[in-house]
């Protein structure tokens, strides 16, 4: 008998960014500027409470849809900052990380054959998650032009009669794309004209840059047709904790829990008691990170701009998103031959989707001194490429 | 941009200043004026570093002393604290509350140098009803810096 493998899993392509940086663990003196993950140490605060419920011996399951405690505190976080209110006891769960949530949220949403919208270039995990629940993905491929938004044009156009969701990544990984209000109504309006359901991911809803992260959660008419997903990791710098959280209809929270129950059992309970306090002490500390992500993020667009390399302002995230089509090369053939010439580690663009070949990824979860040593060597790779074509 | 801009170089004064405007998402000149207006106004009072002298082949000690003292009439802590601090020896003078009046940080060669320090400068002061000394043994953090911190990359790759 042959090894039993599932047919979806076993078609579903690994993800480009680990294929590129199995080359980068080889090298020992390379400069990654590839990495999701915020660079700082959780603050000592957060940390100190999951030391704290340690030490009291707390170290049961919590509930099925996490401490009781914790989901208020969601519900008054997203209360404050969205003005959203979601009953602590019924529209909110606790996952392990807002990845979870994706997957579970498709997977009570979707029956086979129905349609999922996701625009891309995206984080990688909504089209397999979407695939095996047996949806076809619609993809969206976003413009520069447009600074990587969705329009309303865009998404009109892939909305047939088996749409059933969409996925809504902003701000956006890999682009560092935003959406404002006016961007939202726009789709808002759509969605409740076609009956659409969105999945909006706010992980990094804390972190933007030109006015506060607006959820499409918030928009009249659309609370009730929204999961939105957000989390500890990148806002509170608590990636290995793994602690997320979907918002939103009973109805929905309700199937979601059944499978997080069934597969899970419960989130970590020595993050949830950490995200308590992160929820309750940790505004100060968001606000130091996204200020010097924020230094950062300029910092790269002067580089870009001395350098003449073409890329569209992100405001959110910690992401930028150069064009390199001038080179005439494909985004990993560049990101491959920077990484063997100049020895940096970026990403290619095409691992987020056909839309984003002829970009590449830049995080800047990096010390400014990092960042400065790779522009300083991206500065140089793009001169001598420019040198070679002239 | 005030606070940002005293956030970042009072972390690393050397920054160049280009950078710092680009960071602070100005101009260079309006970062020179306001740089200017900081000095200007006492908000900036210097531009150090933090050296481990431990890591050199000089010695230092260091000393805490907690001083009592009585305050003079018309000038408080004032006047005995500017007696104190004017000697170049001494690093920090803080007025603090509780057990005691003022906090004495000193800085010499030896052990022997500060005994000396206290013994016969400090003690001997009108208004000082007594000090005590501490010994620094080891400095693990300093002006907001772990000392012995190296920079690490601890994140591995995930997808």
């Amino acid at each position: 008998m042959s090894v039993p493998l599932n047919e979806t899993v076993k078609n579903l392509k690994p993800s480009g960014i680990r294929k590129f940086f199995d080359l980068v663990s080889e090298m020992k003196d390379a400069i990654s500027l590839g990495v999701g993950e915020p660079d700082f140490d959780t603050p000592w605060h957060i940390r100190d409470e999951g030391i704290y419920a340690l030490e009291q011996g707390k170290t049961f399951y919590t509930s099925n849809a996490g401490l009781k405690e914790l989901r208020e505190e969601i519900s008054n976080y997203e209360k404050r900052t969205q003005g959203i209110e979601y009953n602590p006891l019924s529209e909110v769960l606790v996952t392990v990380g807002g990845s979870e949530a994706i997957d579970i949220g498709l997977r009570a949403m979707i029956n086979p054959g129905d349609e999922v919208i996701i625009p891309q270039p995206a984080y990688v995990s909504y089209y397999p998650c979407a695939l095996l629940t047996g949806a076809k993905p619609v993809i969206i491929n976003l413009k520069a032009e447009n600074e990587f938004r969705l329009t309303a044009e865009e998404l009109l156009n892939a909305i047939t009669p088996k749409t059933k969701v969409l996925i809504l990544p902003f701000p956006n990984n890999p682009t560092g794309a935003i959406m404002e209000r006016e961007d939202l109504e726009k789709i808002a309006k759509i969605c409740i004209e076609k009956d659409i359901y969105v999945m909006s991911d706010e992980i990094y809803g804390a972190l933007t840059y030109k006015g506060k992260h607006v959820s499409i959660a918030s928009l009249e008419g659309m609370k009730d047709r929204t999961i939105l997903i957000n989390g500890f990791s990148k806002s509170y710098a608590m990636t290995g904790w793994r602690l997320g959280y979907a918002c939103g209809p009973s109805d929905i929270i309700k199937q979601m829990t059944k499978i997080h129950q069934f597969a899970i059992m419960c989130a970590p309970t020595t993050s949830q008691y950490a995200a308590i306090e992160a929820l309750r002490n940790g505004d100060d500390d968001v606000r130091l990170m996204r200020g010097a992500y924020n230094q950062r993020r300029r910092f790269l667009m002067n580089a870009f701009k001395e350098m003449n390399l073409e890329c569209f302002e992100p405001y959110g995230a910690f992401y930028v998103f150069p064009s390199i089509k001038e080179f005439g090369m494909t985004s990993e053939e560049f990101a491959t031959k920077f990484l063997e010439k100049e020895r940096v580690a970026a990403v290619p663009g095409s691992a987020f989707g056909e839309s984003g070949e002829g970009f590449l990824r830049i995080s800047y979860a990096y010390s400014i001194e990092n960042l400065k040593e790779a522009m300083t060597r991206l500065a140089r790779f793009v001169g001598k490429l420019r040198g070679i074509k002239g | 941009m005030r606070e940002e801009l005293l956030s970042i170089i009072e972390k690393n004064s050397r920054i160049d200043l280009k950078e710092l405007a680009v960071r602070l998402g100005k101009e260079e000149i309006d970062v020179v004026n306001e740089l200017q207006k900081l000095e200007d106004e006492r908000v900036i009072c210097g531009y150090h570093t933090l050296v481990n002298w431990e890591k050199t082949s000089i010695e230092k000690v260091t000393a805490l002393i907690e001083v009592k003292v009585t305050p003079q009439r018309g000038k408080g802590f004032d006047r005995i604290a500017s007696r104190i601090y004017n000697y170049p020896e001494v690093r920090d003078v803080y007025l603090i509350s509780g057990g005691f009046d003022l906090l004495v940080t000193l800085e010499e060669k030896s052990l022997k140098d500060i005994a000396m320090f206290v013994s016969e400068k400090l003690s001997t002061l009108d208004s000082i009803i007594s000090t005590g000394t501490h010994f620094i043994l080891k400095k693990y953090k300093d002006h907001g810096t772990i000392i012995d911190e190296h920079i690490r990359e601890e994140r591995e790759v995930i997808s």
